[in-house]
């Protein structure tokens, strides 16, 4: 296990080996033999506190978001049911919760949405899970995008990188926020008859394309930097003299090295799109009545803010622990990428 | 012309030589062009990186390419492997053209030209494990030798001198000549005709570079793999090569095998650069010194005519005017090429001149001022 024992056997006999018992770096860095440069990257990871703790937190999420109909199984409610029309004294004459902390109790952990009267813990949990998955397919929609018109530009080169970038920079010129409003009906519309109901995959595939589309440049000029540097380096040229595809080369030589930045991008980029997810249906042109929705929560809850603050406040705090935790995250998968960056 | 500029392998090679080339190069050139302007960017210049190589290759030898650095060397080294395109001339591999041959067309004699690199560090995927990279080339062509691929690998990693359960490993777990080795191991995967080693052990310790060279030295005899050993030191390739070609400033000054070339070059070039040689036999007779002053010129705007003349202590307005080919001069052997006008006596004796010949004013008063004093 330690250096000298190895040192001792890598000098075999017949060869002439004893440039094996000169040390140099290499030989210090090693703990353990055998070790791929994933399995340091996890050791390092493993030895962040906050990356553990930001990575538990979001796990967590992605757990609720998953279990989703378990947990509201056991817990005995569902998002649609207007539990406030249904008993009376749930919902007072303004229709605001009637108890305090906006109706919150043993049976209604979050307590009651104003008006409709539905139990707010069921409609948080199943928001999350259509903002998290939704989110979750634009961001892999981002990162395939990206990489793939990153590394096509950067290993290429010449016109295809020209007009790649300059599609790149097209892209990036759009403000993207306004276009996704203005996109959004467009898109559904191209697929739906106006006197049908659009189903809410379609409205899903439609956010997903929207904030996908509008979302892999930074990713793609990433990407493309990082080809750039790694193209010139010669173990590309040996694949390249043994005859190996550009294909081959992009998959099994580019990427492998490119996982970090592709992995670190990706944490970074899904806090992003769950805001941005959320920002649609905040705006009306996202996830509507009666999917439960975390984005469409704020805008109701914008609404009675004055009269029923509680009903913002469990999607608001959930919503600022999970984007803290996941860019917590991102910044230690970074820095047990690449250990020399950063502090 | 072509038994006139190539000499067949000499010395104490046990291969055998045979008389077609396995490489023919005649008058490459590389250009890389220089953009620039405003607004609109268009080819302003050209760095002249190599021009008008023409060599041979034979079977089972090895051709030292030396040179200062940024001679072009690498370029040279890169276009025979076709990881360049040339910008003139030609490439012949075994007859066939392969000068602009595409990917596709390069694929069977893929496996018979490979390449090591200098830099042990960048040449290995730190991705990959040392069985995954010395596997790779037989993956790509295809090649199932029998027993497989993994016992094939553990075979060359023998052969390397690496250990062969250090199969698994990653290459960031190994020191730079045992980097090195996994390199040559990848070379040899494809049992090649022909390895481009580039500056091969230039980024090794020196106790290292020794053992790295008998290693190719042994290949080489063993296997009769051909050579093109690239260098800018002229102590190493005196050692692993039979023939060596002198480049400077992209073009290919002097040629010729091993013992003629250090018993009595003819450039002056080549002299100075054997001057610089430190002397390893202390019973050698005291070479004279010749100091080389300045800067190589830049490839950009390379000197007419001898592009040597701006440095060469001979130089004459002939040689600014006139391009001195590369030829057998009278009383070479045969294969002996040199370009130039006024060609040095072939013997590099200090009898032969009174003087050490330094070429630089401000370094000649030195010495003065050191004498006196
Ligand atoms: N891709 C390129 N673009 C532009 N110029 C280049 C390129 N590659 C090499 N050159 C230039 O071509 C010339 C020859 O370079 P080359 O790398 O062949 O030199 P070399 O003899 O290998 O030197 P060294 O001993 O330092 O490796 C240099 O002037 C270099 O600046
Ligand atoms: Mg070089």
């Amino acid at each position: 296990m330690t250096s000298p024992v190895q040192t001792e056997d890598t000098s075999v006999p017949g060869g002439n080996g004893p440039d094996a018992l000169t040390k140099d770096g290499a030989q210090e860095t090693k703990t353990q033999e055998g070790l791929s440069p994933g399995q340091l990257m996890w050791r390092r990871f493993r030895r962040d506190r906050t990356g553990i703790i930001s990575a538990c937190v979001v796990i967590f999420f992605f757990a609720i978001a998953l279990l989703a109909p378990l947990i509201s199984k056991v817990y005995g409610k569902d998002p649609y049911t207007l539990y406030g029309q249904n008993s009376l004294d749930l919902l007072n004459e303004f229709n605001m919760p009637a108890g305090s902390f906006g109706g919150a109790s043993g049976s209604y952990w979050f307590g009651i949405e104003p008006n409709l009267g539905r139990d707010v813990f069921t409609q948080l949990l199943y928001g999350m899970r259509t903002s998290i998955f939704t989110a979750l397919g634009a961001t892999v929609l981002i990162v395939v995008v990206g990489v793939l018109i990153g590394l096509v530009g950067g290993y290429f080169g010449g016109t295809i990188d020209y007009w790649l970038g300059r599609f790149t920079d097209l892209m990036l010129g759009f403000p993207s926020q306004l276009f996704m409003i203005a996109s959004m009906p467009v898109i559904t519309a191209a697929f739906v008859a106006p006197d049908e109901n659009t189903p809410t995959w379609l409205r899903a595939g439609a956010i997903i394309a929207v904030v996908g589309g509008l979302g892999w440049m930074g990713i793609a000029r990433l990407m493309r930097a990082a080809t750039l540097t790694m193209r010139e380096r010669e173990f590309v040229e040996a694949a390249k003299i043994s005859g190996a595809s550009p294909w081959r080369i992009i998959r099994k030589e580019l990427l492998p090295n490119l996982w970090s930045p592709i992995l670190v991008q990706a944490t970074l980029q899904l806090p992003n799109t769950v805001l941005n997810v959320a920002f649609l249906s905040f705006v009306g042109v996202g996830f509507v009545e009666p999917t439960p929705d975390w984005g469409r929560m704020f805008a109701n809850g914008a609404d009675y803010i004055q009269l029923d603050p509680w009903y913002m406040l469990y999607p608001g705090v959930a919503m600022v622990i999970f984007v803290v935790a996941f860019n917590l995250l991102g910044d230690s998968v970074r820095d047990a990428f690449d250990p020399k960056s950063g502090r | 012309m072509s038994e006139n500029k190539t000499t067949k392998a000499v010395g104490d090679s046990a291969t055998a030589v045979k008389d077609r080339p396995l490489l023919e190069v005649e008058g490459l050139t590389k250009h890389f062009p220089i953009y620039g302007g405003f607004p609109f960017k268009r080819q302003v210049g050209a760095v002249q990186a190599v021009e008008g190589v023409t060599l041979d290759v034979f079977p089972g030898e090895s051709l030292g390419l030396v040179g200062e650095s940024g001679c072009g060397k690498s370029t040279t080294g890169r276009m025979l492997t076709r990881l360049l395109e040339p910008t003139g001339g030609t490439i012949k591999y075994e007859g066939r053209d392969i000068t602009h041959a595409n990917r596709r067309e390069l694929a069977p004699i893929r496996s018979e030209i490979q390449m090591i690199f200098q830099d042990p560090y960048a040449s290995l995927n730190p991705r990959q494990t040392v069985g995954k990279i010395i596997s790779g080339p037989m993956e790509i062509n295809d090649i199932n030798p029998p027993g497989g691929r993994e016992a094939r690998v553990r075979e060359l990693l023998e052969t390397v001198g690496l250990n062969p359960e250090h199969y698994n490993r990653f290459p960031h777990e190994f020191s730079g000549g045992q980097r090195q080795r996994i390199g040559v191991a990848r070379a040899l995967a494809l049992e090649p005709k022909l390895i481009i080693a580039d500056e091969p052990v230039s980024a090794l310790d020196v106790s290292i570079q020794a053992q790295v060279v008998n290693l190719l030295q042994e290949l080489q005899r063993e296997r009769g793999i051909a050579f093109v050993f690239i260098a800018h030191d002229l102590s190493i390739v005196r050692h692993f090569s039979q023939r060596v070609a002198v480049m400077y400033l992209g073009k290919l000054v002097e040629i010729a095998d091993r013992d003629t070339l250090y018993s009595g070059p003819r450039h002056p070039y080549t002299h100075a650069l054997l001057s610089a040689v430190p002397e390893t036999d202390i019973d050698v007779q005291k070479r004279e010194r010749i100091r080389l002053v300045g800067d190589v010129p830049s490839p950009i705007m390379p000197p007419s005519g001898c592009r040597f003349r701006t440095r060469c202590w001979k130089a004459q307005d002939k040689c600014a005017t006139e391009e001195p080919p590369l030829v057998q001069l009278s009383g070479n052997k045969a294969g002996h090429l040199t370009a130039c006008h006024f060609p040095e006596d072939p013997t590099i004796d200090v009898g032969a001149r009174k003087e050490d010949v330094v070429m630089d004013p401000a370094l000649r008063s030195l010495e003065k001022d050191a004498k006196k004093s």
